[in-house]
């Protein structure tokens, strides 16, 4: 087993598998995901309290969750990176990145969306998990912006290491600062989660599954781009791109 | 022919404790002679809350409401102001290569470091706090209940920053970069210790907050030297 | 089927859905133009070296 992991530490190896790889992530999520929202959006019954609206759950909570876990990917990524000197780890914390941004902001929009006809308004600042949602924007967009500022990428690589492990540790404190003040500035509507019936639970966990399976394959395209790019000078890059068949 | 003998000299190493010491009265001592160094973010602090005012108007009843937050706020943007510059100097002048190749370990000598930074950022916001804070008509048991959150806060924001710093340290704009990573860290500080003070202000308890900020302080002080050694070992790669 | 309307919330409902479809869509097109761009840059540079 771990002559099979330590194969797929390689770089060359790496890029092939992947591309193998990504399709049985892509299309078992493609179909999850096509289920997911049918039935989310027409088969679930409504919710007593919220109607209808409710239904955004089934894009905001696979946004969130993917969020928060594409930047615990970063940070183990970062540290395995950092500990093992493991130069693929690297490559996958940085890949990771932009993707967990993204979601962060799907999650805060789609998050927005939901509290003005729920809320009111079109952010509500009491609420912990948008607070804490908006900390971990600001964290992915430093990540990203230390990777950019600093030229070597070795360098860089280790910096953001660090980063994103001293996020980690941030991201739970504010949460958990969030709720205490939220508590105290009452008059704000928490929306709780109340509990839902197995015809409203299923897509949800269509939509979870099948958004991670697509999360991986785009996480998988985009480690290999910058294994490429990291690897530019090398021979075996030279001789993949330079034959007949390419390794696009 | 007369043999040269060569001996090992017998030298002591310094201990932990005396390079602890002796980083703190170095930053210490240069923050002395630059003395803009230290009243620049004091001066800095004041205008924050001074123009607060101006542009949302003098009404009491606003100062008053508004008074623990601003407060707070030009504290931490204050601070920020003066982390720039904690590791600056040392990284162009060479000090900082000295510092990673000495005997002591590294975290301490940042300990060293943050402590002097704090003495000469944090703990001077703390008394300058109370003349702001009265012309934001704070009752004076409010203001005691500031000082001590600024105190506690700016603790835990030096030993932060200073991860912040290390990481930034010699980059071009880095000081965009650093407040865009302080950010997150300091957020939990600055929400922790405003509404204690607030809470306080309306008569409410507040020892939570104030527990929380020495609970994060005590936290950053355990863990922020290890983070920032290990990001200026890198940065100075 | 009123699954259009989806009560008074359609708007509210459809956008976010759009607003996923459109970030994933984006964001995947994003990254294989950046991995095109990638290799060809590779490619151009391997082969101006190979003629030299």
């Amino acid at each position: 087993m771990w002559k099979w992991f330590h194969k797929l530490a390689s770089p060359p190896h790496f890029y092939r598998i992947s591309a193998i790889l990504s399709p049985w992530l892509l299309i078992p999520g493609l179909i999850l995901i096509a289920y997911g929202v049918y039935a989310g959006l027409f088969l679930a019954p409504m919710d007593y309290q919220q109607g209808d609206a409710f239904r955004i759950i089934y894009v905001h909570v696979p946004a969130a969750y993917l969020s928060m876990m594409a930047y615990m990917i970063m940070a183990s990524a970062g540290a395995i990176g950092l500990i093992w000197r493991i130069k693929l780890s690297h490559a996958v914390a940085a890949a990771a990145a932009p993707l967990g941004a993204a979601f962060t902001f799907l999650a805060l929009c789609t998050g927005s969306i939901w509290g003005r006809p729920m809320w009111g308004t079109w952010w509500e600042w009491g609420d912990p998990r948008l607070t804490s949602e908006l900390i971990l924007l600001f964290l992915y967009f430093g990540y990203m912006a230390l990777r950019s500022a600093i030229d070597d990428t070795t360098k860089a690589d280790k910096a953001s290491a660090v980063l994103a492990l001293v996020g980690i540790v941030n991201v739970v404190i504010v949460h958990f600062s969030v709720e205490w003040w939220s508590s105290l500035h009452q008059g704000q509507t928490v929306f709780k989660k109340g509990t839902m019936s197995a015809d409203m639970r299923i897509p949800l966990f269509a939509m979870l599954i099948g958004f991670t399976l697509l999360f991986g394959s785009m996480l998988l395209r985009r480690i290999r781009t910058e294994v490429l790019y990291r690897e530019r000078r090398t021979k075996w890059v030279k001789e993949m791109i330079l034959s007949p068949e390419g390794g696009a | 022919m007369s043999q040269v003998e060569i001996t090992a000299v017998e030298r002591e190493v310094p201990g932990i404790f005396s390079g602890l010491v002796a980083t703190t009265r170095r930053d210490l001592l240069l923050a002395w002679k630059r003395p803009g160094d230290v009243l620049n973010p004091l001066f800095f602090f004041a205008m924050v809350c001074t123009l607060f005012p101006l542009a949302v108007g003098p009404s009491a009843e606003q100062l008053e409401f508004s008074g623990p937050g601003v407060l707070w706020v030009a504290a931490l943007l204050s601070t920020l102001l003066s982390l720039n510059s904690l590791f600056l100097s040392d990284y162009e002048d060479g000090s900082l290569d000295q510092l990673l190749v000495s005997p002591q370990p590294l975290p301490v000598l940042v300990l060293g470091k943050t402590l002097a930074h704090w003495l000469t950022s944090g703990l001077p916001l703390v008394f300058v706090s109370p003349i702001l804070a009265v012309t934001y008509r704070m009752p004076m048991s409010v203001v005691g209940v500031m000082m001590l959150t600024l105190a506690l806060g700016t603790i835990s924001l030096s030993l932060l920053g200073g991860i912040g710093a290390a990481l930034t340290v010699g980059l071009h704009r880095g000081t965009a970069l650093l407040s865009l990573l302080i950010l997150p860290l300091a957020m939990p500080v600055l929400l922790l210790g405003a509404n204690a003070v607030a809470l306080a202000a309306n008569n409410d308890v507040y020892t939570t907050g104030i527990w929380a900020l020495a609970a994060y302080a005590i936290g950053s002080l355990s863990l922020a030297p290890y983070a920032t050694a290990a990001a200026l070992r890198i940065s100075s790669e | 089927m009123d699954g259009l309307a989806m009560g008074d919330y359609g708007a509210y409902v459809w956008s976010c859905f759009a607003l996923a479809f459109v970030i994933v869509v984006f964001s995947d097109w994003r990254s294989r133009l950046r991995h095109k761009r990638v290799y060809r840059d590779i490619e151009v540079r391997l082969k101006a070296l190979e003629d030299r």
